[in-house]
């Protein structure tokens, strides 16, 4: 006989076909008519169904102001997965999945529409079996926030049974500065407790840099070069080809620095400059994350050692695009920065003495991310001086996106009779030694909250460091000066160029 | 492109291999492993076909050995190797080589595969048909960290079961076992849920689908309860049913795609259990190479140990069923060799 109490007789560590599948659970969208909801969320809990990684009955709760009845809404889940799902169709899947389909018309201060959502959920308990856990995915702006989690708890949709969760979800941004991001966490903290909030950082959900973690730690040959010894500076890049699009009321007056270097980028320079953590739980990891980031110094004069700008008309890929100032929507005068590039050094006894510089912007010369470790040059060399000079500095990129891969640059001889070095590049591409289909982020992302994994999710500690690090640079920024342009489809403005070839180095091109 | 070698050997192979990469423009590769495919010529298309979808998941050297029969006498005394190389888009993501040996050297493919293996990289071999009794002590097998064996293919499928379990290596699996694996995703899903003891449990599935045993010896060997196999019209595998504190817990799949899930106390639950391609298989097979423990233990519980049929009289291994075979009039002795003639009808 079994164990009644025990854990499940059908499970076992050594048997690692079997995945792990989330529990009975649902997942209410706010906002759910937004473009993240049909691009990314809905075909991602299609395609998590079509791995077999949801459980039976699970339910997709839709709610947004539109007049649907629930069947308009499967309607558009349909179309939304048929066009955007990773993996090819399926209509058992399909089946499946529509069971659970359900939607709640409403606005966040529609007291009948929470209790309808209420309803909703105890049907579907009874219906479908999802035991009273939900996750609450607010894919609505910012300001709706504080809104929509009081109503929740209003409602007492918050409400944790002792057998059943409620997670909140919720996407970037985290709050314009350090004082409203505490705040945000005040008012979400209030309703939810701290460990069943998943604050989502897509970037981490991304295979390759998770990548980052298995490179550095589970490998002898990196780490002993990972530090200033070895290393000559850091650059991690996001650079993004398009301009603001149909944002503009989202993004004037938040600039590429709030809304991608406070996350985005110093997650990147957490996972690659942190200490090796002692185990992969999430504490461990925020631990070693937080220790990092609270390491971050600032240079002296910020006016010389970051510079912000705003693309200006030019030609992008072929096509015209117009200047930032001159895109609808945009206040002439406005002073928000579309490309940012800062340079940081870390206080600590690996990283003395070495600059992580970090840029992003829009409408740069393609669309790629990556982190670039660039090490010192050899202390002596013994081919003459004509022989090596032709020769970099070794680089070690971990390409994030696109084509995600590792890239390994260093000198070899070039064929012929005279010693000549060149560099040349070694490369990992994910693609070719692994699945052709990684997992989308949001897959991922969405299958951990529903295990309750909180391993790849920034924690308030994270977010609020890093606006310490932002915070004084925005300041600095809005009293001085104003943005530098750069034309569309280049590599950013030349003050960028200028400020590491003070320091002797310069950017790579991506 | 497509290079053709014949009365070759394996250093003109490697050295056409080299001069295809160089040609379309690919001299390095990211391949993580060499596949040996050791078929027919009859079986050689679909396997292949398999291990080129399979090989967008897991780029691999190809290598598939067709052992040709030889027509005289004359013929079976002389060896001969023909190869056909393929490198670049008409060998999926990886590199592909078809091996066809004549004569002699068919009892010493070993020595044409050893020198094509990747440097460093894992092997695994597959018998898309007639695995031999023994994989591991197979001169091919024996290159091998992972044998792959497929007895659903085998003439007497239950049978062989058996004889898997006698001869079983850590490294050997069936593609058999890799068919249930969303099965038994599903089950456990479902212990997850409703914490309870299981008392006894119950298979149905068509005739002669080694995976319905495999499914059944693995509850067993895991909840420790008598189980019983049950025959079905298919197609595969049909419920699973398991009777518990909490009352029955039935899986039931008529139509192999769309299976309901029903628990005592619960809604019934769809769940999507489509059958899978050979391909799917084959690259859920490659993802691990370690041996699969679970695997042994469900193979070593053994075929005989499982209860049979409606009226359950623990029935002898090789023939699976008996009762039902009788109720419906044809001869229950001789059920393989029922198969091996729907087999033969099927060519």
């Amino acid at each position: 006989m079994t164990d009644s109490h025990g854990a499940n007789p059908l499970r076992d560590a050594l048997d690692r076909r079997l995945p792990r599948i989330a529990g009975p659970s649902g997942l209410v969208i706010f906002g759910v008519t937004g473009d993240l909801s049909r691009k990314k969320l809905m075909p991602a809990v299609y395609d998590l169904a079509n791995r077999g990684l949801l459980p039976p009955g699970f339910s997709l709760v839709g709610f947004a102001r539109r007049e649907w009845e629930h069947e308009d809404f499967a309607q558009e889940v349909y179309a939304a997965v048929k066009e955007h799902s990773r993996t090819p169709f399926r209509e058992e899947v399909w089946q499946q999945l529509v069971q659970g389909c359900r939607f709640v018309q409403g606005n966040f201060d529609d007291d009948e529409a929470f209790e309808t959502l209420k309803e909703t959920i105890n049907e579907l308990d009874k219906a479908q079996g999802t035991g009273g856990n939900f996750a609450f995915y607010l894919s609505v702006p910012p300001k709706f926030f504080p809104k929509v989690v009081q109503q929740l708890k209003k409602h007492g949709l918050a409400d944790q049974k002792e057998d059943s969760w409620r997670r909140a979800v919720i996407e970037k941004p985290f709050g314009h500065n350090l004082e409203s991001a505490q705040e945000l966490n005040r008012i979400v903290h209030e309703v939810f407790p701290p460990h069943e909030v998943f604050r989502i950082d897509h970037y981490l959900g991304k295979e390759t840099v998770q990548n980052i973690l298995a490179l550095r730690f589970a490998n002898t040959m990196f780490e002993p070069l990972w530090n200033r010894s070895y290393v000559d500076h850091v650059q991690i890049t996001m650079a993004e080809d398009i301009g603001i699009g149909g944002r503009a009321g989202y993004y004037d007056g938040i600039g590429a620095a709030r809304d991608v270097i406070q996350n985005h980028l110093l997650q990147l320079l957490a996972l690659t400059a942190m200490e090796e953590p002692a185990s992969f739980e999430a504490d461990a990891l925020v631990a070693e994350k937080t220790k990092v980031l609270g390491a971050v110094r600032l240079p002296r004069e910020l006016g010389k050692e970051t510079v912000r700008a705003q693309y200006a008309a030019g030609w992008q890929g072929g096509e015209k695009a117009v200047g930032y100032l001159q895109e609808d929507g945009i206040d002439p005068k406005s002073k928000t920065d579309t490309y940012a590039a800062i340079k940081l050094s870390i206080d600590n006894r690996r990283w003395a003495g070495v600059p992580f510089y970090l840029r992003t912007g829009k409408r740069l010369g393609r669309r790629v991310t990556e982190i670039a470790v660039v090490f010192q040059r050899a202390p002596h060399s013994p081919f003459d001086h004509t022989a090596t000079e032709e020769l970099g500095q070794n680089a070690l990129v971990i390409r994030v996106q696109p084509d995600e891969g590792v890239t390994v640059r260093f000198g070899s001889k070039v064929p012929g009779t005279s010693m000549e070095v060149r560099d040349v590049s070694m490369d990992f591409a994910y693609g070719e030694s692994f699945t052709e289909s990684s997992p989308e982020a949001y897959e991922r992302l969405i299958l951990d909250v529903l295990l309750g994994d909180a391993n790849l999710f920034p924690r308030l500690e994270e977010v609020e460091q890093s606006w310490r690090i932002l915070d004084p640079i925005e300041e600095y920024w809005d009293k001085h000066g104003k943005p530098a342009q750069y034309p569309a489809g280049t590599w950013g403005p030349a003050e960028a160029d200028e400020m590491l070839a003070r320091d002797g180095r310069s950017w790579r091109r991506p | 492109m497509k290079i053709d070698l014949t009365e070759t050997t394996s250093s003109k192979i490697n050295k056409a291999l080299v001069e295809g990469r160089r040609a379309v423009g690919t001299p390095t590769s990211g391949m993580v492993l060499t596949l040996v495919i050791v078929t027919d010529e009859e079986n050689a298309y679909d396997a292949l076909k398999a291990a080129n979808e399979a090989s967008r998941e897991h780029p691999s050297r190809t290598l598939v050995v067709i052992k040709r029969v030889s027509r005289s006498p004359r013929d079976r005394a002389k060896a001969r190797l023909d190869a056909e190389v393929r490198v670049g888009t008409e060998a999926g993501t990886g590199e592909t080589v078809l091996l066809r040996l004549y004569g002699e050297v068919i009892d010493h493919a070993q020595s044409v595969v050893l020198p094509l293996l990747l440097p460093d990289a894992p092997v695994v071999v597959w018998w898309a048909v007639n695995a031999p009794a023994a994989p591991a002590q197979d001169p091919l097998g024996a290159l091998a960290q992972r044998r792959v064996t497929d007895a659903y293919a085998d003439e007497q499928p239950i049978h062989e079961l058996s004889a898997r379990a006698e001869t079983y290596v850590p490294g050997d699996t069936d593609l058999s076992w890799t068919r249930i694996t969303p099965w038994r995703s599903m089950l456990a899903a479902a212990l997850d849920q409703a914490p309870c003891t299981v008392t006894s449990a119950e298979v149905t599935g068509e005739e002669f689908n080694p995976s319905c045993e495999l499914l059944a010896m693995w509850l067993a060997d895991r909840l420790n309860v008598p189980v019983t196999r049950k025959v079905s019209d298919g197609p595969g595998l049909t419920a699973v049913r398991m009777e518990s504190s909490i009352g029955a817990i039935v899986l039931d799949r008529p139509d192999g795609s769309l299976a309901t899930l029903s628990m005592h106390g619960q809604p019934d639950r769809a769940v999507a259990l489509k059958r899978r391609e050979t391909a799917e298989l084959l690259a859920e097979e490659l993802r691990r190479l370690d041996p699969d423990e679970i695997y042994a233990r469900a193979l070593k519980f053994g075929v005989d140990r499982l209860g049979h049929g409606n009226g359950g009289q623990p029935a002898d291994g090789q023939q699976p069923a008996a009762g039902e075979k009788a109720a419906d009039g044809s001869d229950p002795a001789k059920p393989a060799a029922k198969k091996a003639a729907k087999k033969a009808a099927a060519k």
